[in-house]
């Protein structure tokens, strides 16, 4: 096959294009550029969007003896990423930039334009596997774990619809992040030893709140309780997050000593409203942007709110995946092109989850399978 | 094995075989040619030969080829060395079109050392506007500390008229970036009226890692590099005596057989001009085509991004003309410099063709071509999509 390999200048996605290379594919690494004016040295623990990234990712492609081309992205990026990601907050949800980086870019953009040019697919160091399944006598390629919980990066990847997953590749999701390392370094690849890249890449300090105060001001509002009472003031509402219990800038203690945490941002009025740990937990989850990873499961889609589907349901990149049930429910205002029929989804959980918020994806497994992923929009 | 096909002459051109045969023998030579002893008048023996052999090909004196390891150094020390000298005069003249290694130079020391720069228009072509040239001088003449203007155009193969230039400059110092005029076009320093003028050997099948900077006999520059003052004390550092011999030979060869070399390149560019318009009628091209090893076509609907990497899978070397800054791919600035939009000039290719490329080559150019322009247009589809 001809694959395009996205080289982000990590161990991990050297590693997956030196496989794809070694098992006889037509490999061509791809850097993306997705800023103009990226910085040109790592600055701590990242590892994607600098200079010295993209001369990692150039180094790593000559030692595997593959082609190596940067792709700008920068525009495309900044659009249906980091745009999305203010707009998100500035709507008082908690977006999840990775997922929707991998929903419009990497298997997006990157993925029509490489099969426009004629290859068949793009290569990725995610942590997930893919292998065919069979379900009611329909086969298919099915997404799984990692078998590395640690770096299963399932989670991120569940925005892929069928036809996206048809030209995606994850070459690592056998092995865990500590062989991946040591074949790097048996490849004699100089990003062996290199740091993972953690927190958001276009946040290069690392400091979220600051990052969203600088873009969308910092306007003063108050902190209320359940009740209304008002016990302090932020600097904007959109360096909460729902379920945060530190740092919340509180001036009167409750009576009881028991801490306070977020439960929920509302924009307009732009008030944090806080409260106790148990007004946190929700067991409904109203999910929009409904995406399968193959078929949709049948039992969700009888119809008429009858009909509904037994699964896990996990709300974090590594969070604790719950039983649930869900179904698809209503019709939408929201004219969402991949939501299925316009409809949104009922995840109803076995069990309370403490601390979702609107924005967040919510990801359907079946034991190890990703069925389908939706964003979160409300939660009861 | 993959058919690779080399059409990126203007990057760097393949050594020639029988320099390669002299590097390597002089590479095995004792001394410094600074040296008095023995060894080192051996080799300055053969370092001024090879001076002299190179300033009779270009018109010089073997007292004006001051030796360097690069154009980029030859073009800097110029630039910079003929602006201080002629302190206080601070303004320097050039066009948005030249290569990096000169408008990197003037914008560094438009930004340090308070010089004034005065962007020369060009038209369509890459040719200079004489109108504004003349205003220029006529308003700033004696103000002007240099005119920096690149001789044969790296991207679009244009020769600016340096008759007219002459005419309208008067005395003031013209350099010259003659880097891809060596082997592409005729290049008398003499007859070009320039105080200085840029090489550099690798563009003319000779090694790597050597230049000369062509500088008039009595004009002194400041130096950029200070030490053994080796190159009339305007440039120190010792002599890459292989480079420097094997310069000279790359330049004898390409003397000898210039105009059969410039005719079988005229012939290869006239035939892949006829397969470009055959097969992607809405081509169109850049330039004047006075160094006929450069075509340099624009291809709409396509990004070169895309279509490079279409051309190098297909086993066929060409180039954006951009340089690669902090990653990502500028837009061409020369391009840009010319008049064409942002989208044209991301859609334009850069094939550089010379001696050693041959009809089968561009026959097999036209082969793929279809192909290649057809995905290219398919990828830049699904971008605007997205």
């Amino acid at each position: 096959m001809k694959l395009i390999a996205a080289m982000s200048g990590g161990v991990d996605s050297a590693v997956a294009a030196a496989r794809a290379h070694e098992e006889g594919h037509e490999v061509i690494g791809v850097h993306l550029a997705l800023s103009k004016n990226p910085q040109k040295y790592r600055s701590g623990a990242r590892g994607c969007c600098t200079v010295e990234d993209s001369h990692d990712a150039r180094r790593a492609a000559d030692r595997i003896g593959i082609p190596f081309y940067i792709w700008d992205m920068s525009d495309e990026f900044h659009q249906g990423v980091v745009e999305d990601f203010l707009s998100e907050y500035q709507s008082g949800r908690t977006p999840n930039p990775c997922l929707r980086c991998n929903e419009k870019i990497k298997f997006a953009a990157v993925l029509d334009r490489a099969r426009a040019m004629g290859f068949d697919g793009v290569v990725t160091g995610h942590y997930a596997q893919i292998r065919d399944a069979s379900i009611d006598g329909l086969s298919f390629r099915a997404m799984y774990r990692a078998i590395d919980p640690a770096k299963d990066q399932s989670y991120v990847l569940a925005v892929l619809n069928g036809e996206q997953l048809n030209g995606a590749f994850f070459p690592l999701g056998d092995t865990t992040k500590e062989k991946i390392r040591e074949e790097a370094k048996r490849r004699n690849l100089a990003v062996a030893a290199k740091p993972d890249s953690h927190d958001i890449c276009f946040v290069p300090s690392g400091d979220n709140a600051g990052w969203l105060r600088e873009r969308l001001g910092s306007e003063t509002g108050a902190i209320i309780d359940e009740s209304g009472e008002k016990l302090g003031e932020h600097r904007g509402a959109y360096t909460y997050t729902v379920g945060q219990r530190r740092g919340l800038g509180i001036t009167k203690p409750r009576e009881d000593g028991a801490p306070r945490y977020v439960l929920r941002i509302e924009p307009i009025s732009n008030t944090v409203v806080v409260g106790e740990r148990d007004s946190l937990a929700i067991t409904e989850i109203i999910g929009e942007r409904v995406i399968w990873c193959g078929p949709a499961p049948k039992a969700a889609m009888s119809g008429a709110d009858s009909g509904s589907a037994r699964g896990l349901v996990q709300v974090r990149a590594h969070g604790k995946a719950i039983g649930c049930s869900y179904t698809m429910v209503g019709g939408s205002d929201r004219d969402e092109d991949r939501d299925v029929n316009g409809k949104k989804i009922r995840i109803t959980c076995d069990e309370p989850i403490y601390g979702l918020a609107p924005g967040q994806g919510a990801v359907l497994y079946d034991g190890d399978r990703v069925v389908g992923s939706s964003t979160v929009l409300e939660t009861r | 094995m993959k058919r690779r096909i080399y059409f990126d002459h203007a990057a760097t051109t393949p050594i020639s075989p029988k320099v390669l045969e002299e590097l390597g023998r002089e590479a095995g030579l004792i001394g410094n040619p600074s040296s008095l002893h023995f060894f080192g008048r051996q080799v300055r023996e053969q370092v001024e030969s090879a001076r002299e052999e190179i300033a009779a090909a270009l018109g010089a004196k073997a007292s004006e080829v001051i030796f360097t390891g690069s154009g980029t150094e030859a073009n800097n020390t110029a630039i910079k060395g003929l602006f201080w000298k002629r302190a206080p005069r601070k303004v320097i003249v050039s066009t948005s079109i030249e290569h990096h290694a000169v408008l990197d130079p003037i914008h560094w020391l438009v930004q340090h050392e308070g010089a004034l720069h005065r962007n020369l228009q060009v038209d369509r072509r890459g040719c200079p506007n004489f109108r504004q040239l003349k205003e220029i001088v006529d308003q700033e003449g004696d103000e002007i500390a240099l005119i920096s203007l690149i001789h044969t155009n790296n991207e679009l193969g244009t020769v600016i008229d340096l008759e007219r230039i002459s005419s309208i400059i008067g005395g003031i110092p013209l350099h010259l970036d003659a880097v891809q005029s060596l082997g592409k076009v005729n290049f008398n320093f003499q007859a070009s009226g320039a105080i200085s003028a840029a090489i550099s050997a690798h563009k003319v099948g000779g090694p790597l890692g050597v230049g000369a900077l062509l500088l008039r006999h009595g004009i002194d520059v400041t130096p950029l590099l200070h030490g053994g003052g080796q190159e009339r004390d305007i440039r120190s550092g010792t002599l890459n005596a292989p480079g420097i011999l094997a310069f000279a030979l790359a330049i004898k060869e390409m003397k000898e057989n210039f105009n059969s070399q410039v005719e079988k390149v005229k012939g290869l560019r006239a035939r892949m001009i006829a397969i470009i318009n055959e097969k992607v009628p809405d081509a169109s091209f850049n330039g004047t085509g006075d160094a006929p090893g450069i075509l340099n076509v624009t291809f709409p609907g396509t990004d070169n991004e895309a279509s490079l990497l279409l051309f190098d899978s297909a086993g066929i070397a060409a180039s954006t003309g951009s340089a690669c800054s902090q990653g990502v791919a500028e837009t061409s600035h020369v391009l840009l410099g010319i008049g064409l939009s942002e989208s044209e000039a991301r859609s334009t290719l850069r094939f550089s063709l010379n001696h050693r490329n041959d009809m089968d080559e561009v026959e097999y150019f036209g082969e793929v071509l279809t192909n290649v322009i057809a995905k290219a247009r398919a990828a830049f589809a699904a971008g605007s999509r997205s």
